[in-house]
């Protein structure tokens, strides 16, 4: 039962030779369109909210998309704060779309029930985008207390809308849940919450989905900065040391992966990127655009545990 | 030595079996084998853990179980109940022990 033993051993020493490379594919290009949001969640790593300003432009969904083509991506992971806020994502979405089997859309629901957001629903259906919603409970009260109140009755509603337009129902559209937990604290193992989150949102509310991922709340951004007032910090990192899995570190998203900055700006991760640390090189998404793929040396630092933790952590969820 | 509890040696536990290696490993082989996904679910073996741990007011096991509750996805009205289930039983035993009472004074008063 230990609690908090902390070796502070730097992450990278943890990392065998192959793994500090990116494969010799990669598959995911992650785009964050933006920190603006319009919720403020007390976990947001990218401290998303109504108050930020920054969106990525034209330009650099431009030059993503080509360098999609170019380096084989089969998937494009759409991603913010709420990335419907920015002025270009129906275009960006559209275009997407048309060269992208896998496009994944990684929403708040809430932002769904707003106008005009709320057209978007059967935009995502009849371009069979996959949907990623943030849930992070089945409870109210925890939904309430990280995100904001009445965030869980707005989500339960968005949540029958898209079941009401096949989401979660017909296979072609896939409406996945994420939890992350409500404090400093781990997730439950995967299975087990996704056959918990299934059974009570279909008792209670008659929701229908198909996959939870389970997220390790990462040290960095607005849930960082709670463990450093609160106090919790190195008791975080010192447990998230401790629970090391060494079996995930063929599967760290990091490995798969090329994330984009609103700025155009690269990093290996969302969470490098909520840390300000870009990809090695310093490379742009402009830059890159002259060049083949060649695997890349990832930066990795402390906050990395998260994602190798008990039974791993992605944006896909659980990696053991 | 400051004080008796001391929380970093929570983390410590493990050392306990230095001294006596075969008895150590007994336990924690048992120990861990006790909280294993069973007939019930290692959550609810969290909760019953977190239930005794406040009988037997250890604050090792309260912190160490507390955790491991909200790890488990036990949310804090459970880990109350929980609670509660101990304080009843352990209010109760007290309570029934009054038959004792009320037996000794049925015997003695005229």
């Amino acid at each position: 039962m230990a609690v908090g033993t902390t070796g502070n051993v730097p992450f990278e020493e943890r990392v065998n030779e192959q793994d500090k490379y990116t494969a010799s594919e990669l598959s995911v290009l992650q785009m964050n369109l933006g920190r603006v949001c319009n919720l403020s969640c007390k976990h947001c790593h990218m401290e998303a909210g109504p108050a930020r300003s920054e969106v990525m432009k034209r330009p650099v969904m431009e030059s993503a998309l080509l360098l999609y083509k170019k380096y084989g991506f089969s998937t494009i992971d759409i991603t913010g704060g709420a990335p419907e806020m920015n002025p270009d994502f129906s275009w960006f979405l559209d275009e997407a779309c048309k060269i992208c089997q896998h496009v994944i859309v990684r929403t708040n629901l809430v932002i769904l029930g707003e106008k005009p957001y709320d057209l978007l629903i059967r935009t995502y259906a009849k371009n069979k985008v996959e949907l990623v919603c943030s849930l992070p409970h089945y409870l109210s009260e925890p939904v309430d207390r990280v995100r904001g109140e009445g965030t869980f009755e707005k989500a339960i509603e968005i949540l029958k809308k898209l079941n009401a337009v096949g989401y979660g129902i017909n296979e072609e559209l896939i409406l996945d849940m994420v939890y992350n937990p409500a404090g400093a604290f781990f997730a439950p193992p995967q299975g087990v919450l996704e056959k918990e989150y299934k059974e009570k949102l279909k008792d209670e509310y008659g929701i229908s989905f198909n996959q939870l991922f389970v997220i390790t709340n990462n040290p960095v951004g607005r849930f960082g900065n709670f463990l450093m007032r609160t106090g919790n910090y190195e008791s975080y990192l010192g447990r998230l040391e401790a629970a090391f899995n060494e079996k995930t570190l063929p599967n760290m998203m990091c490995r798969f992966q090329l994330s984009v900055g609103y700025d155009g700006k690269l990093y290996d991760c969302d969470f490098n990127q909520a840390a300000n640390l870009t990809i090695k090189t310093g490379e742009t998404i402009f830059d890159l655009l002259k060049k083949e793929y060649e695997p890349r040396e990832i930066r990795f630092g402390q906050h990395c545990y998260a994602c190798t933790a008990g039974q791993g952590s992605s944006c896909g969820g659980a990696t053991d | 030595m400051a004080t008796y509890y001391n929380p970093e040696d929570l983390g410590k536990f493990g050392t306990i079996a230095e001294a006596a290696p075969v008895l150590g490993e007994k336990f924690f082989d048992y120990y861990g084998a006790v909280f294993a996904e069973g007939e019930l679910s290692a959550k609810e073996k969290s909760l019953i853990a977190l239930a005794v741990a406040h009988t037997v007011q250890c604050p090792y096991c309260i912190d160490a179980y507390t955790h491991d509750c909200l790890d488990k996805g036990a949310s804090e009205a459970q880990m109350t109940e929980a609670i509660h289930v101990a304080v009843a039983i352990r209010g109760g035993a007290s309570l029934v022990h009054g038959m004792q009472m009320k037996n000794i004074v049925k015997q003695l008063e005229l």
